[in-house]
């Protein structure tokens, strides 16, 4: 269901000592990360730790003003073009056009990254995407079939690092059983999953491993 | 990329100010021109025949309409050297917006002389002709140019924001003048504009003028160098400001888990 | 990876574009309506009928220039709303064909919108299209409209990501914008034969608007890309 076009093995992130400065406020005060193919990473922290700066960084968006390292084999600072085409990164936004539907949306984010119509309709059923949400507008849809297409997105574009902020967040107890079973199918399909989140004790469930982020720095918590 | 620390030493071996031997010899000198050029402005050139003292007022404005244009000029340049050069210079991109600044107080200095000027020999304060059109939108670009540099973001954000911009406006401006210059020149009354070149100068005037643009030209310099050294310091300070922050963050994450 | 082919990124910017203003009808609801507003309201100002006739073409690109802001601010609205822009960026998307995707989408909605102000200035101000002054006229619209879509697209992108970036706009767009609203007023008169003018009159002008598109497009295709990275 999921070819890794960059055939992820071994680490998939190796990041140190990064200093990412939002205006005038260092969001990240040093953080390391290192994360192997295959593994679902939680990140874990209070508001404000800089859990989403992390993960942007990891996307090659957030500019370090110090450290660095290698992303997919890419190098941070330098190959940021490569590691964006590879990486998938769902924020508190979904990136998708609310006007749209949802087989629209996949067809536009498919044909950015020159999938086939059939692809399309794979990633939506891989995502859980019932058929007959495909011809109805992304705004109309609840905040878990939202996430879902946000997803589907990924597959469509064939990321090979899935790197979520909060995914959990806004859904119900059954949408997020539903989004870990997802996302564990994800990552057995070849995916390496890093994903944030504030409710330490629901999200270790999905985890492989934990790290925690406070203050802009990161700890590992549990091997 | 930037590190830090180096830069953390470069404050404290600064000096209280931003003036240096360099500046204090082209400050003094630009003192000594300008007071000559009030010498010879305002006392030995003469009247002119037509117009009377109003001429006077040339000798600001011909320098400081020179002055924005070389402004301009350098903000240019230094866009394009921090844009294609490798090293994306952040210190071309603060002797860039320094420069702009510059030429903007001058860009108005130019038009609000040029109007009284045009308000006396023509009687009007505006003509729409192709250089002072030219000029006013250029001003306005220049703002709009400073207004990005003051955009959100980190230093490196507003360096290459700006110096594209810095880039579209050299774009805009042969744009406008050409079709200024065509539209003016379906109108007859073009012409009148044809006097402030009638200005018959003599040996005198023209060496006002030259001693007016010498003048300037120091002036622009010193401006330059302390204006981009006072923009570097600032970038400094927010820097230091962001280290202080980086240890204080580090201090919140021991304190949390001691 | 496979390297995605431009055009077919174009392509999906632009049908993504046109979809969502058929599906959200902003456009045609309410900027539409709104530049039909503002030729009204230049008859209050300007009040008597020979006067509206003489400066009717200029009129019509003001409002042009005026309603093309307000449409830029919507089409980057909706890419920042749901962190779309940001998103293409994030995976690494080529922003040349993003930029000429959205401004074949802009240079559609504008050439609708100056059919509309042209039949609302037959209709309001009583000018009358001469059947030699067409050709003149549509080649005039196009090239004017291609030149304000590449300008309207570069600032737009700028102002798009963080709020507060919106009021920048005109004062970027309109510096920029004023040999178009000179040049494309000009061969408009021409081809109506506003006070007199000779057909043949508008056609140096039309030399200016096409360098001008030509210009812009180039210094768009390279600019965009810098201007909306984080």
């Amino acid at each position: 269901m999921h070819p890794s076009p960059h055939d992820a093995t071994g680490t998939v992130i190796d990041l140190h000592d990064l200093v990412v400065v939002l205006g005038r406020y260092p969001a990240l005060a040093g953080a390391d990360l290192r994360v192997d193919a295959g593994e679902i990473v939680l990140l874990a922290g209070p508001n404000g730790a800089g859990k989403t700066t992390l993960l942007r960084a990891c996307a090659g968006l957030a500019r370090p003003v110090r450290g660095g390292g290698t992303v997919l084999g890419f190098d941070l600072n330098r190959e940021r073009d490569a590691i964006r085409s590879g990486v998938g990164l769902v924020g508190h936004r979904n990136g998708l056009y609310a006007d749209l539907t949802v087989e629209e949306n996949l067809q536009f984010w498919g044909a950015t990254a020159g999938a086939s119509r059939s692809d399309v309709a794979a990633a939506a059923t891989a995502m859980a995407v019932d058929g007959r949400l495909l011809t109805v507008p992304v705004g109309r849809l609840s905040a878990g079939q939202r996430r879902r297409v946000a997803l589907a997105v990924l597959v469509v574009r064939r990321a090979a690092l899935w790197l979520l902020d909060e995914p959990h967040a806004g859904l119900d107890a059954t949408g997020r059983d539903e989004l870990d079973q997802l996302l564990r199918r994800a990552a057995q399909a070849g995916a390496t999953v890093v994903f944030s989140s504030h409710e330490l004790d629901r999200a270790q469930l999905l985890a492989t491993r934990t790290v925690s982020v406070v203050a802009g720095r990161t700890e590992a918590t549990n091997g | 990329m930037t590190t830090i620390s180096p830069q953390r030493a470069e404050i404290s071996s600064l000096p209280r100010g931003t003036g240096t031997r360099a500046t204090r010899i082209i400050g003094i000198a630009t003192i000594v021109m300008i007071a000559w050029l009030a010498l010879f402005g305002l006392v030995l050139s003469p009247a002119d025949r037509d117009q009377g003292d109003s001429v006077r007022i040339m000798y600001v404005h011909v320098p400081s309409v020179w002055l924005a244009y070389l402004a301009f000029i350098v903000t240019a340049v230094c866009s394009a050297i921090h844009l294609f050069g490798k090293r994306h210079s952040l210190g071309v991109d603060r002797i860039a917006g320094a420069s702009a600044e510059i030429g903007v107080v001058f860009m108005a200095v130019t038009l609000a002389t040029g109007m009284l000027w045009g308000r006396i020999t023509w009687g009007v304060y505006w003509q729409w002709d192709a250089r002072l059109t030219t000029t006013a939108l250029l001003f306005v670009s220049y703002i709009g140019y400073l207004a990005v540099r003051g955009l959100d973001g980190t230093q490196q954000q507003r360096a290459r924001r700006s110096a594209v911009i810095g880039l579209l406006v050299v774009l805009e401006i042969p744009l406008v003048h050409w079709s200024v210059r065509l539209w003016r020149s379906l109108h007859q009354e073009a012409t009148v504009l044809g006097t402030d070149l009638d200005v018959s100068l003599d040996g005198l005037m023209l060496f006002s003028l030259f001693v007016g643009v010498i003048a300037f030209t120091l002036l622009f310099l010193w401006l330059v160098l302390h204006r981009s050294r006072t923009l570097t310091m600032i970038d400094l300070v927010g820097d230091r400001e962001l280290d202080r922050a980086v240890i204080a963050r580090r201090a919140e994450g021991g304190i949390d888990h001691a | 990876m496979a390297e995605v082919s431009r055009l077919a990124i174009a392509r999906a910017m632009f049908v993504k574009d046109v979809r969502v203003e058929i599906r959200s009808r902003v456009v045609a609801h309410q900027i539409l309506p709104f530049a039909a507003l503002v030729m009204v309201l230049f008859a209050f100002a300007l009040d008597a009928t020979n006067v509206l006739t003489r400066v009717a073409p200029g009129l019509i690109w003001l409002a042009v220039l005026f309603s093309m802001i307000i449409i830029v601010q919507r089409t980057f609205a909706v890419e920042a709303t749901d962190g779309a822009l940001e998103a293409l960026q994030a995976a690494g998307v080529d922003p040349v064909p993003v930029y000429w995707g959205k401004w074949a989408a802009l240079v559609t909605q504008l050439l609708v919108l100056e059919l509309l102000l042209i039949v609302t200035a037959i209709v309001l101000y009583g000018i009358e299209v001469r059947a030699g002054g067409i050709v003149l006229l549509v080649t005039t619209a196009i090239s004017a409209t291609c030149g304000l879509a590449a300008v309207g697209t570069i600032y737009g992108g700028l102002a798009a990501g963080v709020s507060g970036r919106e009021t920048l706009l005109p004062l970027l767009v309109l510096p920029v914008a004023s040999p178009v609203l000179i040049g494309a007023t000009r061969a408009v008169e021409a081809a109506l034969g506003t006070g007199g003018t000779a057909i043949a009159e508008g056609w140096p002008w039309l030399g200016l608007l096409s360098v001008f598109a030509v210009a812009f497009g180039v210094g768009g295709s390279f600019a965009f890309g810098p201007l909306i990275e984080d």
